[in-house]
């Protein structure tokens, strides 16, 4: 049994600057006249709330070596949160939806941790998938959770603060760039958890669980809260998702939703963060493009995903790094 | 509750269960002795289920469309092992789940294209089609204590091929150790194989035997993989005699969770699971 490895935990210059250009690029896409530019903003709204779920699993996948097949429960989780939170006729505060949604989703992600953390390998995926199907069955049996239709979010979070209403979500603009800047937030904070004490811990335990045990740490406390933190940024992203689109269900926290993630992360190249910004939106895209293609999209999709796995295992950015390397020997 | 309403329930249950056992057994298997994650299992199932409507459609008879399809999901099985499995068995968890992912992708869409995205039903055995009455107005279809018969056989024709057979002796050894195993001149790559397409049949018999009494529906794969998945982490990964228990206890908790606590029956079983992995992380029966 190998652990998943992870690359590039340093990024290159060049990639570097290609995240920068990207970042500038979507900073400055609204101010593009477009014709449908509604639907695109739309679009790439919902791809960069994907991408911080991806980085989020990142965070257990690529860096802890910890695969979970069960991370959508906490995306969608916090989703039904905003819905409940939310009353029939006014919107929520944001300042106080917000963290109490990504909180919930990291409450649950300590409680189910506790159980999986617990286990390795394969009995890691299966049992994460498993308690995520027991909370899509939560609710998806019940008619008071919503059922198997979902609930509506009626208003988009409130973001005025002491009177101040300088920022208006129910402005997809003004949303998008709100998803930007969180966009930005996530990846700066886990970029400087990768290099932190903490990070340093995690990675330890992706190569070698037993001799980060033999050197004296406690593993099972550090993966809980790997865990832990992982299923509250998820959060985030799911309680974006509910603002942003006004209606949850339970295929949020599905089996689909949690193995695209996954896929997101691989494809994009995993442990750094970057990677997984890459794979969400290019793992959209084509998505988007198959289904705009043919009705039978799923068998493009699969196949896709198969040969990804059986030629880039490595992901887009392993790809670029091999390739610039190639170029930059002499 | 009274008695009568119990026997069905018990019967229910066992059923149930057995059903559980015979693609759980194929699923630990190929965990056990290859070190796959197969997400894709369940889709042997739904092919099974769909193949058994099509042949029952071509050939009239149900029994002709079991033989035949067992012959029809063992070539498959053996293809997709040659294929493509062959080459991941020493790749990460993480490039398994993906695949086998990806496959159950193409597996619902040849379906699509193939049989349509209807519901089915498939027509009982005129033999078999009568019910044992139990008292005045309950009684209990003689199909499914027929479909508990043809489970409880297999799984005693597994227990046979895998403990007293010379065949059963090389893949217990390949699970083992595999080097050894191979340095002592064992076909090792041909044992995987006859794991494997095992393991399909098993999935796919499952499927057909069942197709009467649950309707041949797009995504029936789904929901039975998750619940073997619970089974194989109850029972140990790899421990056949373990996928049996654990297939028996989650089919009592199952059908009397409906029954009894109907509001989290959907959850009951994830619970049970959970207790388990309080007590033993690693499974009842862990090898």
């Amino acid at each position: 049994m190998s652990s998943p490895k992870a690359q590039l935990e340093k990024l290159p210059r060049s990639m570097q600057v290609i995240l920068l250009l990207g970042a500038i690029a979507l900073a400055a896409f609204p101010l593009v006249p477009l014709t449908g530019a509604d639907f695109y903003l739309q679009m790439l709204s919902q791809m960069m709330i994907l991408a911080i779920f991806a980085m989020s699993l990142d965070l257990l996948q690529g860096v802890t070596g910890l695969v979970s097949l069960g991370h959508a429960a906490y995306f969608g989780l916090a989703g039904y949160a905003l819905a409940f939170l939310t009353p029939a006729d006014t919107p929520i505060s944001l300042w106080w939806s917000l963290p109490v949604s990504a909180l919930g989703a990291g409450l649950a992600a300590l409680i189910i941790g506790f159980f999986v953390v617990r286990t390795h390998g394969i009995y890691f995926i299966m049992v994460t998938m498993a308690f995520a199907q027991m909370v899509f069955f939560l609710f998806f049996d019940n008619k008071a959770l919503g059922g198997s239709d979902g609930l509506y979010v009626n208003f988009r979070p409130d973001a005025s603060l002491f009177g101040w209403t300088g920022i208006d979500l129910e402005n997809k603009t003004t949303f998008y760039y709100f998803t930007l800047l969180l966009l930005v937030l996530v990846y700066a904070f886990l970029r400087r958890l990768l290099f932190s004490p903490f990070g340093r811990v995690l990675a330890g335990i992706r190569v070698n669980e037993h001799r980060m045990r033999a050197v004296g740490y406690g593993t099972f406390g550090y993966k809980l809260a790997a865990f832990t933190l992982a299923g509250a940024l998820a959060g985030v992203a799911g309680f974006l998702w509910a603002a942003q689109t006004g209606y949850v269900n339970p295929e949020l926290m599905g089996f689909h939703m949690s193995a695209h993630a996954i896929m997101m992360v691989i494809l994009g190249g995993m442990g750094n963060f970057a990677g997984a910004i890459v794979g969400a939106f290019a793992f959209e895209y084509v998505m988007h493009f198959f289904k705009d293609l043919t009705k039978h999209w799923q068998l493009l999709m699969g196949t896709f995903i198969v040969l990804i796995v059986v030629f880039a295992p490595r992901g887009l950015l392993g790809l670029v790094a091999q390739f610039s390397r190639k170029r930059g020997a002499p | 509750m009274d008695f009568a309403n119990f026997l069905i329930q018990l019967l229910n249950s066992l059923q149930y269960g057995l059903l559980l056992f015979m693609l759980a057994a194929g699923l630990t298997l190929i965990f056990g002795i290859m070190g796959v994650v197969n997400l894709a299992h369940g889709s042997f199932y739904m092919l099974g289920a769909y193949l058994s409507w099509f042949l029952v459609s071509q050939l009239d008879s149900l029994a002709l469309a079991i033989v035949l399809g067992t012959v029809i999901a063992v070539v498959f099985g053996w293809l997709l092992e040659w294929l493509l499995f062959r080459h991941f068995y020493h790749r990460d968890h993480l490039d398994q789940v993906l695949l086998t992912f990806g496959l159950i992708y193409i597996f619902e869409e040849v379906r699509s294209i193939l049989w349509g995205d209807d519901v089915h039903s498939v027509q009982v055995p005129e033999m078999l089609n009568w019910s044992i009455p139990l008292t005045d107005n309950l009684s209990y279809p003689v199909y499914r204590l027929v479909m508990s018969g043809v489970c409880i056989a297999l799984a005693l024709g597994l227990y046979l091929l895998i403990s007293k057979t010379r065949l059963g002796m090389k893949i217990r050894a390949g699970a083992f150790n595999r080097e050894m195993t191979e340095s002592l001149g064992i076909n090792i790559r041909l044992i995987h194989g006859v794991v494997f397409a095992l393991g399909v049949a098993l999935a796919a018999i499952a499927g057909m035997i069942a197709s009467p009494v649950s309707s041949v529906y797009p995504g029936m794969g789904s929901s039975v993989l998750i619940m073997c998945f619970v089974v194989v982490v109850i029972g140990g990964i790899g421990s056949v005699r373990g996928a049996l228990v654990a297939a028996l206890l989650v089919g009592l908790v199952d059908t009397f969770g409906k029954v009894l606590v109907p509001q989290i029956a959907g959850m009951a079983v994830y619970m049970l699971m959970a207790a388990v992995l309080l007590y033993k992380p690693e499974g009842l029966f862990k090898q």
